[in-house]
This record gives C-alpha cells, sequence and structure tokens, in this order.
C-alpha cells in the first residue's frame, strides 16, 4: 500500500491482488490469488448461463418465448458483429470471438457484484493478447504461406524487418494493456471513491459503477473484439 | 539509509504526477474525435448511430496513450520499482 494514500487517513483502501495460500511446485513458490477465484466464479456463472440455454435450446419452439428468446438475442447479435466486420470469413471466427465477448463483458462488469475484475489482473489480460496473437499468426502463415509472411515483413524495404517484428510484437502488448488499465482505472477510482470518501459515499457513487463498470467496459469488451477481428482479416488478406 | 528511501519516495510520487500528464494528449484527440462526429451528425443525421459507434471505438483506442501514463504513475507510486 502507498504510504502517501495511508497518510492521508483512508486505511481500507484495497484494490490490490491478494494472495490466498501458496504452495511449492518445481521449487517455485505459486499462489492461488483472488483473481484466480473471480475467474472462477465468472466461469461458473458462465457455464450456468451454458447449461440453461442448452436446455432452452433443446426444447426449442417455432416461435421462440421467454428464456429462448433471450438466448437468439444475444446468439445474433454476436453473430451479427462479427459477420459485419469479418463478411465471408465471419462464420469460423465466430465462436472466438463469441467466447471471449462474452467471457470479457462478464469479467468487466462483475465488479458491480462486488468481485475484483479479473481483467484487472495483467496475467488474464495478457493470456486473451497471447490467445489473439497465436490466432493471427496462424492465420497469416495458413493464408499468406511463408513467402507471403517474409515479403510482408520486407515492406517496404528488407532494412525495415526488424522495425515491422517490433511492430507485431506490439499487437498483444498494446491490446492486453489497453483493457487492463482500463478496467485497473475503474477499480482504483471506486476503491478511493468508497476508501477516501467514505463518509458521503451513499448512493451517489452507483453513478460512478454506471460509468466505469458497465459503460467503459463494454466498450473496451468492443473494442478489444473489434480489434482482434480486424487484425485477423488482416492476416488473412484477400486470398 | 532512511533518508535515502524518503526522498526516493517523493521523488517518485512527483514522477508519478509527471507521468499522468499524458492525459493531456488523448483529452485533445477525444475532443477533436467528438467534435467532427457532431458535425458529421448535423451534416447527415440519418447516420447517427454508425456516427456514434465509430466515433467511441476510436476515442478508446487514442485512449490508450493515456493509460499507459497513468500505468507508469500506478507502479511508481504502489510497486516502487525504485525504493
Amino acid at each position: 500500500m502507498g504510504q502517501g494514500i495511508l497518510l492521508s487517513g483512508g486505511a481500507d483502501i484495497d484494490f490490490m491482488v491478494h494472495g490466498i495460500f501458496s504452495y511449492e511446485i518445481f521449487g517455485q513458490t505459486v499462489w492461488i490469488t483472488t483473481t484466480h477465484v473471480c475467474v472462477l466464479i465468472v466461469f461458473l456463472l458462465i457455464i450456468g448461463f451454458c447449461l440453461a440455454a442448452n436446455r432452452a435450446v433443446k426444447k426449442a419452439d417455432d416461435v421462440p418465448k421467454g428464456f429462448q428468446n433471450v438466448v437468439e438475442l444475444i446468439v445474433e447479435m454476436l453473430d451479427g458483429m462479427v459477420k459485419s466486420t469479418m463478411g465471408k470469413n465471419a462464420t469460423k471466427f465466430a465462436n472466438y470471438i463469441g467466447t471471449i465477448f462474452i467471457f470479457i463483458l462478464i469479467s468487466n462488469i462483475s465488479g458491480l457484484f462486488g468481485l475484483r475484475p479479473p481483467t484487472a489482473d495483467y496475467g488474464v489480460t495478457l493470456a486473451l493478447g497471447v490467445m489473439t496473437f497465436s490466432i493471427i499468426h496462424f492465420n497469416k502463415f495458413k493464408h499468406q504461406h511463408i513467402s507471403g509472411v517474409i515479403k510482408g515483413l520486407c515492406d517496404p524495404w528488407p532494412i525495415w524487418a526488424p522495425i515491422n517484428i517490433i511492430g507485431d510484437v506490439a499487437v498483444p502488448i498494446s491490446l492486453s494493456l489497453r483493457l487492463f488499465a482500463n478496467v485497473l482505472s475503474g477499480t482504483v477510482m471506486m476503491a478511493l471513491v468508497y476508501g477516501l470518501l467514505s463518509w458521503i459515499a451513499t448512493a451517489w457513487p452507483a453513478v460512478l459503477h454506471v460509468y466505469f463498470d458497465l459503460f467503459s467496459g463494454a466498450i473496451q469488451t468492443y473494442v478489444f473484439c473489434m480489434l482482434t477481428m480486424t487484425y485477423v482479416t488482416d492476416a488473412i488478406g484477400e486470398s | 539509509m532512511e533518508f535515502n528511501q524518503n526522498f526516493i519516495l517523493g521523488c517518485s510520487a512527483i514522477g508519478a504526477g509527471l507521468a499522468v500528464i499524458a492525459g493531456i494528449g488523448p483529452g485533445i484527440g477525444q475532443g477533436i474525435a467528438a467534435g467532427h462526429a457532431a458535425a458529421a451528425v448535423g451534416r447527415n443525421p440519418g447516420a447517427k448511430s454508425d456516427i456514434t459507434s465509430t466515433m467511441l471505438l476510436g476515442q478508446a483506442v487514442a485512449e490508450t496513450t493515456g493509460l499507459y501514463g497513468l500505468l507508469i504513475a500506478m507502479l511508481l507510486l504502489f510497486v516502487k520499482p525504485l525504493v
């Protein structure tokens, strides 16, 4: 905890990741942290929803009603979003984009339910960024072949290759840092409001929750998926 | 030793304050984007929803550089790599 904040009177400001218990593996100490627990809760929530959706879709009617309506709405929205950006490649990537969209969205708005958002831990967002990075480069090698990749690296002249490589490596880092820093700034802001202004923090922080958790979280989810789709479409090329 | 640590802590706080000046750039950029979006809606009110979503996407991407500054400030204040 920073000394400066402690000096200003609020001793109960808390937005850090905490370790719950540690264990030794291959001579390294590994911690199970609050992030693991929050990711687990988000996973359980999504799995529960998926099981319910599966049951609703199995006995689906021609005219949807109730829960089946909600499921169809979500699927159509995600499919439409992927289709509008990726065009003819949409069917292959709708699954991946839909999955990360739902995971990031639920993670971001889990701050509303008193969890520390899992995406406010750089470990989670870096994993998402690395997944996107692998998909980009798998598709690049698959659709442009080795010659196309080398040609892309030596654009416009071979002497620019190091700069192009740095540009490639910067993609997952900037993707993950953008998501991480946005969610972290919201978390820190809410912790400061509740910690330092606790004597007047009644009801009005709800407005801040709507901005930092709902609005900012939804926008960043959209941006992450949009950029992933743009990069992958770019990697596939015009073949 | 004690003096050195406190000196470094104070300098870290000043550095954190300087780092968040990075927020000026995204502020100007987002303002320009919003202004142009307002002009575009004035010219073509029918495309309002498209313009709004494009503007929000661009602003969220432009925000990144400011967030890098915020991240540096956070590192200096809470992780204290220099102490």
